[in-house]
């Protein structure tokens, strides 16, 4: 393995901008990395081996004529491939959409292209971003760069996958309901989802909308930092984009790096621990809890009755928006179509698309999402989900009285075998068990690294207010300050 | 959108599965709690009603499953004997 691609973004970028490295140099070894390791990890669905390189020669291009380069020119990432990307295949991990060539950019792709950041290519993921494993991909799963026979998470396990295995130092995932922050914790990363509004949605395809949140990966807390200020802001493209502006995370990463969280309320969530997580998780956990009051910082208990609601919430409200959504696949602008033999009508072909295209996790939420929505049991279902939703919002509001930022498990489960729960949709949807209520509320909450259990890797949630993002940086980067670095086995990719 | 008489079999028994487990939902009292349907509050976005450049229309019919005449064609939308 080449040293530049176990450099971090911040390290790589300051040696681009001093030429110590040529961007060219840092793709070509990211490229080789690819080469000679995702046949086992699997992390990638497309590798643009070409646009890479034309991106690096323009950064160096740039450097070399003088020109000011951005905090991350030079530095290569994956990209998810819910993310729509001109020129390149966009599948969402769909069969559905197999052989697309979007006709444009997602805000994201414009802001890290224009950052002068350096796109791999694209990532897998579960179909359409529903699951926690990566296995529901058209495609085939992805590895976990820890242990090959493991699941990287999901629904971004691609993004996770990548960042862990050293094919890239960053990459872009997608978060509605834990799909950042489980894969990093599964894959001993760094995840942020960011407050809901704060990056645009503009071109990501859409699962449940008022749900879904793009987000940054890296391997520390300052590179995920760097991502998260290039994504972040305003976009009028997306009518939910809020009109803040972006909260400091570069600095309050470099702030917390110092180690000090003196005068910090950090609130342990009484409801996010105890029965059904594993042993070694919650050692984990408390470990890091005491870490945290070893920086400086007052822990106390809070109390989110709510919260053990939040699952069946959520799985009523994202079924029900994605059952909406996804009636765009209609076969007649752009994806698959199947059965057009000119005797079959409009309505036969679209239904017959769909049973083709769609896999059966998509179908199975499409079908719980049309039912609770369906006259009857829209208020049972739907619209009860939605009251819990406000309940859910005002155990945070009140716990944020009390506390600067709330801690639990990210996951709570280490990463689970290949195959072990695809048969049992439950088993995989307690998965989100920690990170959904963040969802729900759309604040934004971060996962670091706190040790291992059985020899996999334990996330570390952080949650903040709304628009408080910062504070989950801060916490962060003094708690990776202090603990050491995980890196995977390297005979697992050798 | 179909499915297959398989995918019914498997189907049946986890959608089962998977209501009894959202319908908990009905456990929480909340008769008198409005609903969020988002996080953050919503208003409505207006632009300035100006003509703007599309997409290039090649570019678009490029990614149709079937074009004709430069335009989407699509499977018949009548029935044969209305």
């Amino acid at each position: 393995m080449s040293d530049l691609t176990t450099l971090t973004a911040a390290e790589t970028a300051d040696k681009v901008a001093s030429g110590e490295v040529s961007a060219v140099e840092v793709a070509q070894a990211h490229l080789d990395r690819i080469d000679a390791v995702d046949g086992k990890l699997k992390a990638f669905l497309h590798v643009d081996t070409e646009g890479a390189l034309e991106a690096a020669k323009a950064v160096d291009a740039h450097r070399a004529a003088g020109d000011q380069l951005g905090p991350l020119a030079g530095v290569p990432l994956a990209m998810k491939d819910v993310v729509v990307t001109k020129g390149l295949p966009t599948t969402s991990g769909s069969k559905i959409l197999q052989g697309w060539i979007p006709p444009y950019d997602a805000t994201i792709s414009k802001r890290v292209k224009d950052a002068g950041i350096v796109m791999l290519g694209k990532t897998n993921m579960d179909e359409f971003a529903m699951g926690s494993s990566t296995e529901n991909s058209a495609y085939g799963p992805t590895a976990n760069p820890w242990d090959l026979s493991k699941i990287p998470g999901g629904s971004s396990g691609g993004s996770s996958a990548a960042v862990a295995g050293f094919e890239a130092p960053l990459s872009i995932g997608t978060d509605t309901g834990g799909s950042i922050r489980q894969p990093a914790a599964v894959t001993g990363i760094v995840g942020h989802k960011p407050t809901y509004g704060a990056v645009s949605r503009y071109g990501l395809i859409a699962f449940s909308s008022s749900l879904d949140q793009a987000g940054p990966f890296g391997r520390t807390v300052l590179d995920t930092a760097l991502l998260h200020e290039v994504i972040a802001g305003h976009d009028p493209c997306d009518s939910t984009s809020i009109l803040q502006p972006v909260a400091p995370v570069v600095a309050a990463a470099r702030d917390g790096a110092r180690g000090d969280l003196t005068g910090v309320r950090v609130g342990v969530v009484r409801e996010l621990q105890g029965d059904g997580y594993q042993t070694g998780v919650l050692a984990a956990f408390d470990a890091a809890v005491g870490k945290l009051r070893e920086l400086g910082a007052q822990i106390v208990e809070v109390s989110c009755p709510h919260f053990e609601y939040a699952l069946p919430a959520y799985y009523l409200i994202a079924p029900s928006e994605c059952s909406s959504n996804l009636a765009r696949f209609d076969s007649v602008r752009y994806g698959m179509r199947v059965g057009d033999d000119g005797v079959n009508s409009l309505e036969d072909v679209m239904s017959l698309t769909r049973e083709a295209g769609f896999g059966p996790e998509v179908k199975r939420r499409i079908i719980i999402g049309t039912y609770a929505l369906s006259s009857g049991y829209y208020d049972a279902y739907y619209g009860q989900a939605q009251k819990v939703r406000t309940l859910i919002v005002r155990d945070f509001t009140a716990a944020f009285e009390q506390a600067d930022v709330l801690v639990s498990p990210t996951s709570p489960f280490v990463a689970f075998g290949l195959g072990e729960r695809v048969d049992d949709p439950m088993a995989m949807y307690i998965n989100d068990l920690c990170t959904l209520p963040a969802s729900l509320a759309g604040t934004p909450a971060i996962s670091v690294p706190c040790g291992l259990s059985e020899g996999l890797p334990v996330g570390l949630q952080i949650m903040a207010p709304a628009l408080a993002d910062d504070r989950c940086y801060r916490v962060a980067a003094a708690f990776e300050a202090a603990t050491d670095r995980l890196v995977p086995p390297a005979e697992v990719l050798a | 959108m179909a499915v297959s008489d398989e995918e019914l079999d498997t189907f049946a028994g986890q959608l089962d599965v998977i209501l009894s487990a959202v319908a908990r939902v009905a456990e929480v009292a909340a008769a008198d709690i409005p609903p969020t349907s988002h996080a953050v509050a919503m208003t409505n976005v207006f632009r300035r009603d100006e003509v703007r450049p599309s997409l290039p229309r090649e570019d678009v019919l490029a990614c149709a499953p079937a074009v004709e005449d430069f335009k989407f064609r699509v499977p018949r939308i009548l029935a044969e004997e209305a």
